[in-house]
């Protein structure tokens, strides 16, 4: 019998032969926490009497989810997290240089074959990688601060296979929105999903951390996918340690197996209060909003904000609606900003945020107003989300945000596509 | 930890997710009572003033999806909530949960109602609900799981063992946690 993907990582990361169902404990590779989940992860450190965390190279802080701080009770967590940090010679990106998944990406924290944990749970976005990664709480990473291992029970495989061309206007959302909408936002609870089929070869990285980032969303622990030339050259230079990337065996033992036609899906937008309810935006079209987002883990990287102004240059954002955007980098604003992205994003209405989350978990800097609807293109849409629980989420890509902050209304992005 | 709870059921629908637990607007603290107050307010405001000791919040599938913010267990347990009932739980909550030394017990919830009496003992793999004369059954924890309960949370089994330490029998059970 062969052996799924997730196996053969964790198996490496426990030192023996580990399989589906299994209870082990794991050697982690990278530990990230930030500013929502830091402070009472070091509390909690602090009580062991340790000096020490088990390895600081291995641990990175982030502070992206409040800023720059928006109030002195902010401000005085992130000090925390700065002098922890200097204390143990951690590793911390400070305000302004992005969402806490962007970074690990981007700054090549991870490599195929990895065993991450985060802090937080979108962390299961390095599965894109090739990264065997996941959410973990406070305790468990003041666990992984002193010790570098964690317990875990190995989850099993449900096998998820895009096939087919993306027809245009559809974007890597659409594609996850549709696998959301048909399992339910508990359809993989406990399970891991791992993701193959040519749609996902022919995407690019960026749009394989669309997919990977929403896994959670149906329960999944990681959305794991192969390591190809594609990953090879998105982490080229970015990290000195070697890639181990793991592929599932063809008579592995999956849980379940589902194939997915991607040139049947057409834009798709996630309704008020559940990400699972899944319907076409043109079913949608009409619906008036008052606020549209661009930005987040799941969509805020170079190419989302290229979808977004090819839709929105030479054109205004309605006059009903404000446009909101938030690079999830200071790489991808600089990149954005040199090739005149953000200028036609600027020039068509859009209020640029500092990298980060912005908005996304209802701290600052866009919270919507009673009765308002936001169409956003984060992962999720859940009551209060954004700060106010009398106003209402819906999700979308960059392409569906674009075309309906023209309109001030939920709109199909087909028409508008150049 | 108390091994018997006895409390009032407090019920909650499906997919309860940490947003509703705890709003993230309030979750940058470390001020944990501060976090009590606005338990689960955007579906039931002023529910933490409701609470009378012993309470359990009794909920159908999926409890506890979303976020991996620990303040959701966090505001739980300083709210004075005894234990958590539910049909099944997100992966993330129920380690939190348990990390934190909340009783987080899984069964088939659909016959429990709002106020009624429940009895449970941690560790026992049944429910008891005396004004209804019935008991329904209920999936063990793992060992793992029990043996951090036991000392109240994770940070206190640490200090403990100083590092995990799992029973290898435990494999190949089918549980659904971890
Ligand atoms: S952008 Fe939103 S979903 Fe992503 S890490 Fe920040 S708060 Fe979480």
């Amino acid at each position: 019998m062969g052996k799924t993907a997730v196996e053969k990582i964790i198996s490496a990361h426990v030192g023996h032969d580990a399989k589906a169902g299994d209870f082990v404990v794991a050697d982690v590779d990278l530990a990230m926490t930030h500013d929502t989940t830091g402070p009472i992860a070091i509390t909690a450190f602090r009580e062991y009497g340790r000096e020490k965390v088990w390895d600081a190279s291995k641990v990175v802080i982030m502070l992206d989810h409040a800023a720059p701080s928006p109030n002195e009770r902010i401000s005085n967590l992130h000090s925390l997290l700065r002098t922890f940090a200097s204390e143990q010679g951690i590793r911390l990106y400070d305000v302004g240089e992005g969402v806490c998944h962007q970074l690990v990406v981007e700054q090549g924290l991870v490599v195929p074959g990895d065993l991450a944990v985060g802090a937080d749970s979108h962390t299961c976005t390095y599965g894109a990688l090739n990264v065997f990664a996941f959410g973990i709480g406070s305790s468990d990473m003041s666990g992984v601060l002193l010790t570098g291992k964690l317990w875990l029970r190995v989850p099993d495989t449900m096998k998820v296979v895009f096939g087919g061309t993306m027809p245009k206007g559809t974007c890597a959302k659409d594609l996850m929105l549709h696998l959301i909408g048909k399992i339910g936002s508990d359809g993989a609870d406990y399970l891991a999903i791992s993701f193959g089929g040519d749609t996902i070869r022919g995407m690019s990285v960026s749009e394989r951390l669309t997919l990977s980032n929403m896994a959670i969303e149906c329960g999944a622990k990681v959305g794991l996918m192969e390591a190809d030339e594609k990953t090879t050259r998105y982490l080229e230079g970015k990290y000195a340690r070697e890639a181990r990337p793991a592929f599932d065996d063809d008579d592995a033992a999956f849980r379940s197996r589902m194939e997915i036609d991607a040139s049947r899906i057409p834009p798709l937008v996630s309704r008020p209060h559940s990400v699972d309810s899944v319907v076409p935006a043109a079913d949608l079209a009409g619906t008036a909003v008052s606020q549209v987002y661009i930005g987040t883990c799941t969509n805020g990287r170079l190419d989302d904000l290229r979808i977004a102004a090819d839709i929105l240059d030479g054109r205004r954002v309605s006059a009903n609606c404000r446009l909101l955007v938030c690079p999830s980098s200071r790489q991808t604003l600089v990149d954005a900003l040199t090739e005149g992205v953000i200028t036609k994003l600027a020039a068509a209405g859009a209020v640029i945020l500092p990298p980060g989350c912005g908005p996304c978990p209802g701290t600052h800097l866009g919270v919507p107003g009673d009765g308002e609807n936001v169409l956003s293109t984060a992962n999720r849409n859940f009551k209060g989300r954004m700060g106010n629980n009398k106003a209402g989420i819906y999700l979308a890509s960059p392409a569906t945000c674009a075309a309906s902050a023209l309109e001030g209304r939920i709109a199909d992005p087909r028409p508008y596509i150049r | 930890m108390e091994n018997i709870l006895n409390g009032r059921a407090r019920r909650f629908g499906d997919d309860i997710n940490t947003d509703y637990i705890i709003a993230g607007k309030y979750t940058k603290t470390l001020d944990f009572s501060s976090l009590a107050e606005h338990l689960l307010e955007d579906l039931f405001p002023g529910f933490s003033k409701t609470i009378l000791p012993g309470d359990m919040i009794v909920a159908g599938r999926n409890f506890g999806c979303g976020s991996s913010r620990e303040q959701a267990p966090i505001a739980i347990r300083c709210a004075g909530i005894a234990a958590v009932l539910a049909k099944s739980y997100s992966r993330i909550f129920f380690r939190n949960a348990i990390n934190q030394g909340i009783p987080a017990f899984l069964c088939d919830t659909d016959s429990i109602a709002e106020g009624d009496r429940i009895i449970v003992n941690i560790g026992s793999t049944t429910v008891e609900l005396p004004d209804r004369g019935t008991t329904l059954p209920m999936t063990p924890l793992s060992p793992v799981m029990l043996d951090i309960l036991k000392e109240g949370g994770l940070v206190e089994y640490l200090k403990r063992h100083g590092g995990f330490v799992l029973d290898p029998q435990a494999s190949d059970r089918p549980r659904r946690e971890g």
